[in-house]
C-alpha cells in the first residue's frame, strides 16, 4: 500500500553499459524515493561514474531502462536534463572564466535571465564562500574552491534530482564539512540526491540508503544502520597468557557460532557475532565461568568501513 | 542507439543559448590578450611579407598592382583562420569537464558550437578593422560603392561563420589539442592553393582547377569584385567566374554539411 504511493526520483532496471570489452554496468537496479539521499558505494572501477553518466543522459545505456525526475533517460533526455543537476568526478566549471562568469553563464543557460539571474549567481557565490575569489579565473582556485563552485552551479536551478560523483574526494575536513552541510540543506528542502563516494563516513552521514555497487551491479542495499547490523558486531578478548587462548576461543565459538580469529602475539581471540542479543556482560560472565584470565573484553559495532570490506569481499573474509 | 535530442525550445531560446555561449568564448579571449594581439597582427604580417618581400617578383596581368590584389585575399584568410581557432578551441574544450555540464543542461546540443561560431564572426569583424586600414595604407582602394563594400564584408563574415563550424567538427574529430595544432599548419596550405596570393591562371592546368574550386577562391574573387579590384580571369571555373553567387553558394553548402556534422559529433562525444 505504502509502496505503491512512493514516487521514485531515480528508478533504473537492468542498466547495462559496455566500453569495448569492459562491462561497466551489468544490470544495475536502483530505486531512489523522491526527497531522499542515496549513496552509491563501491571500489575503483565498480561502475559508479558510469551509472551517474547514464542516469544524467551523458551516456546512453546499452540495455535496461531508467527514469529520472519522471522521464525516461533514453527517449526524453531533454526533459530529464530540465529536472537534474550533475557534478561530475572531474570539475565541471570553465577554468578560463572567473567564478562569477561561470555562474552567470550557467544561470543564463538555466533560463534565469537578466538581473534576477545575475543576482542569483552572485548570491550563490556568497553562500559558498567564494565572494572574494569571484573575479579570478577558476583555474587559480584550490580544489576545494572549485568543488564548491561546482556545487553552487548545480544548485543554481533548484534541481529536483542532484547527482554528485565523489563530491568530497581530495578535500580537507573543513571543506568537506562545508559540502556536507550544503548537501544536507538541499536534501532537507526536498531535493533528491544521488551521490557516489568511497568514504563510508560520507554515506553514513548523508545517505538515507546506501547501495553497494560491485562490478556494475547493486549487490547490497539498506540504511547505514542496517548494513552495520547485517554484519553484526565483533567480540574480542585479551587474555593474560597464551595458554588461555584455547579456552577463550572455545567460549567465543560457543557464544557466537562463528569462526574465531586467534592472535597469539597480541594474546587476542575475536569473532563476529550476528546474534543481536549477545551482550558484553554475557561474554565476560561466560569467560569467567570457564576460568579464562581476562585482561580486556570488547564487543563493538563495526564501522561502515568494516561492513563495506566484508560485504564486498566475502571470499577474503571467510578465508581469514 | 538514440538520435541526439534537439531542444524542444523555440528558436528564440536557441539563439539566446548560442548568445550566452558566444559571451563565454569572448570572455575566454579576454583572459588571453596575447592571442588577441596575434589574431590582429598575423594578417598584417602576411601583408608585409607577401606584399613587400614577394610582391616585387609578382607580375600580374595588365600590370595591375600586386598589393591591391593581395589585400582582399587577406580579408578572406582572416575568415579562413576561423577554421584553425574553431578546431583548436573545440579540441581544447573536448577534454574539459565543463562540456559534461553543458551536455547535462536542458539546452540545445547546438548551443555550444553555435556560440563558438558566433564568437568567430565577432573576432573576424574586429580583425577586419586594422586589416582594412593597413590595406588602405599600402594602396588598396574601395572602388565600388559602399553597399558593395559592405556586401564584401558580409561575405567575409559569413565565410568565417562557416569556417568556425568546419574547424569545430575537425577539432571534435581529433579530440586533442596537439593534433589540432599540427593540422592548423596544413590549413594555411589551403589558402596557398587558391587565388589569395597568386592568380590561378599562372598555375598548371590541373592545379588551377583545384584552386578555382577551392571555396576560398570564390570568396576572394567576390571581395575583389565588390571592392572594384577584379582582374580579368578568362576561362575561370563557375564559382570564380560568378564570384558573389559562388561565395554564397559555397558558404551555404559548407554550413549545410558541417553544422549537422559538428552538432552530431558534439552530442556524441564523451560517451
Ligand atoms: N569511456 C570509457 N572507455 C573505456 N572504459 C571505460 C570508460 N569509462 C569507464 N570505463 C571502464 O568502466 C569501468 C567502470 O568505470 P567507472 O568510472 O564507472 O568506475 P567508478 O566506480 O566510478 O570508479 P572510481 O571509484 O575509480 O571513480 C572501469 O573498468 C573503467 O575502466
Ligand atoms: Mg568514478
Amino acid at each position: 500500500m505504502l509502496r505503491a504511493m512512493t514516487t521514485y526520483a531515480v528508478l533504473s532496471e537492468g542498466l547495462e553499459k559496455h566500453f569495448g570489452k569492459v562491462h561497466a554496468l551489468r544490470g544495475l537496479d536502483l530505486a531512489v524515493p523522491e526527497g531522499t539521499v542515496c549513496g552509491l558505494l563501491g571500489r575503483n572501477g565498480a561502475g559508479k561514474t558510469t551509472a551517474v553518466r547514464v542516469l544524467t543522459t551523458l551516456s546512453p545505456p546499452d540495455a535496461g531502462t531508467a527514469r529520472v525526475a519522471g522521464h525516461d533517460v533514453r527517449t526524453e533526455p531533454h526533459a530529464v536534463r530540465a529536472g537534474i543537476s550533475v557534478t561530475g568526478q572531474h570539475t565541471g566549471v570553465d577554468g578560463d572564466l572567473t567564478g562569477r562568469q561561470n555562474l552567470r553563464l550557467f544561470a543564463r543557460l538555466h533560463r534565469l535571465r537578466g538581473a534576477s539571474g545575475r543576482a542569483r549567481a552572485d548570491g550563490m557565490l556568497e553562500r559558498f564562500g567564494l565572494g572574494e575569489a569571484a573575479d579570478r579565473p577558476t583555474r587559480t582556485y584550490s580544489g576545494g574552491m572549485r568543488r564548491r563552485l561546482d556545487l553552487a552551479a548545480c544548485m543554481l536551478s533548484r534541481p529536483r534530482v542532484l547527482f554528485l560523483d565523489e563530491p568530497t574526494t581530495g578535500l580537507d575536513p573543513v571543506s568537506r564539512d562545508g559540502i556536507w552541510t550544503a548537501v544536507r540543506e538541499l536534501a532537507d528542502s526536498g531535493t533528491t540526491v544521488l551521490l557516489t563516494t568511497q568514504y563510508l563516513e560520507e554515506a553514513d552521514r548523508l545517505a538515507h540508503e546506501v547501495v553497494l555497487v560491485d562490478e556494475g551491479r547493486a549487490t547490497v542495499r539498506g540504511t547505514p544502520a542496517q548494513l552495520k547490523a547485517e554484519i553484526g558486531s565483533y567480540a574480542e578478548v585479551v587474555v593474560e597468557h597464551e595458554r588461555a587462548l584455547t579456552a577463550a576461543a572455545d567460549v567465543l565459538t560457543a557464544l557466537t557460532g562463528s569462526a574465531v580469529v586467534v592472535d597469539a602475539e597480541r594474546r587476542t581471540a575475536g569473532a563476529v557475532a550476528t546474534d543481536p542479543t549477545l551482550t558484553l556482560p554475557l561474554v565476560v560472565r561466560e569467560l569467567d565461568a570457564a576460568r579464562v584470565p581476562l585482561i580486556d573484553a570488547t564487543l563493538r559495532r563495526p564501522t561502515l568501513d568494516e561492513a563495506f570490506l566484508r560485504l564486498t569481499n566475502p571470499a577474503e573474509e571467510t578465508a581469514a | 542507439m538514440t538520435t541526439p535530442s534537439v531542444a524542444v525550445d523555440r528558436p528564440g531560446q536557441w539563439a539566446y543559448d548560442g548568445w550566452a555561449m558566444m559571451i563565454r568564448h569572448l570572455q575566454r579571449l579576454r583572459s588571453a590578450p596575447s592571442l588577441i594581439v596575434l589574431t590582429l597582427a598575423a594578417p598584417i604580417l602576411m601583408l608585409l611579407l607577401f606584399g613587400y618581400v614577394f610582391g616585387g617578383a609578382m607580375a600580374l596581368p595588365d600590370g595591375a598592382d600586386y598589393r591591391a590584389y593581395l589585400v582582399p585575399g587577406l580579408f578572406v584568410s582572416i575568415a579562413a583562420n576561423g577554421m584553425m581557432t574553431g578546431m583548436i578551441t573545440a579540441a581544447y574544450d573536448a577534454q574539459r569537464g565543463v562540456m559534461d555540464r553543458f551536455r547535462s543542461l536542458p539546452v540545445s546540443r547546438s548551443a555550444v558550437p553555435l556560440g563558438q561560431a558566433l564568437s568567430e564572426v565577432f573576432v573576424a569583424a574586429v580583425a577586419m578593422v586594422p586589416m582594412v586600414l593597413a590595406g588602405l595604407a599600402v594602396g588598396w582602394r574601395i572602388r565600388g560603392g559602399a553597399a558593395s563594400a559592405l556586401g564584401a564584408l558580409g561575405l567575409v563574415l559569413l565565410f568565417r561563420f562557416a569556417a568556425g563550424w568546419i574547424g569545430q567538427y575537425l577539432g571534435l574529430l581529433l579530440g586533442n589539442e596537439e593534433a589540432a595544432g599540427q593540422l592548423s599548419s596544413l590549413i594555411f596550405a589551403l589558402t596557398l592553393i587558391s587565388n589569395t596570393y597568386v592568380p590561378p591562371t599562372s598555375m598548371p592546368g590541373w592545379l588551377r582547377t583545384v584552386a578555382e574550386w577551392n571555396p576560398i577562391s570564390a570568396v576572394v574573387a567576390a571581395c575583389r569584385d565588390l571592392t572594384g579590384n577584379a582582374l580579368p580571369q578568362p576561362g575561370a571555373a563557375w564559382p570564380v567566374a560568378h564570384p558573389v553567387a559562388g561565395a554564397l553558394v559555397w558558404s551555404l553548402v559548407l554550413l549545410a554539411v558541417f553544422v549537422p556534422l559538428a552538432v552530431r559529433r558534439f552530442a556524441r562525444s564523451g560517451r
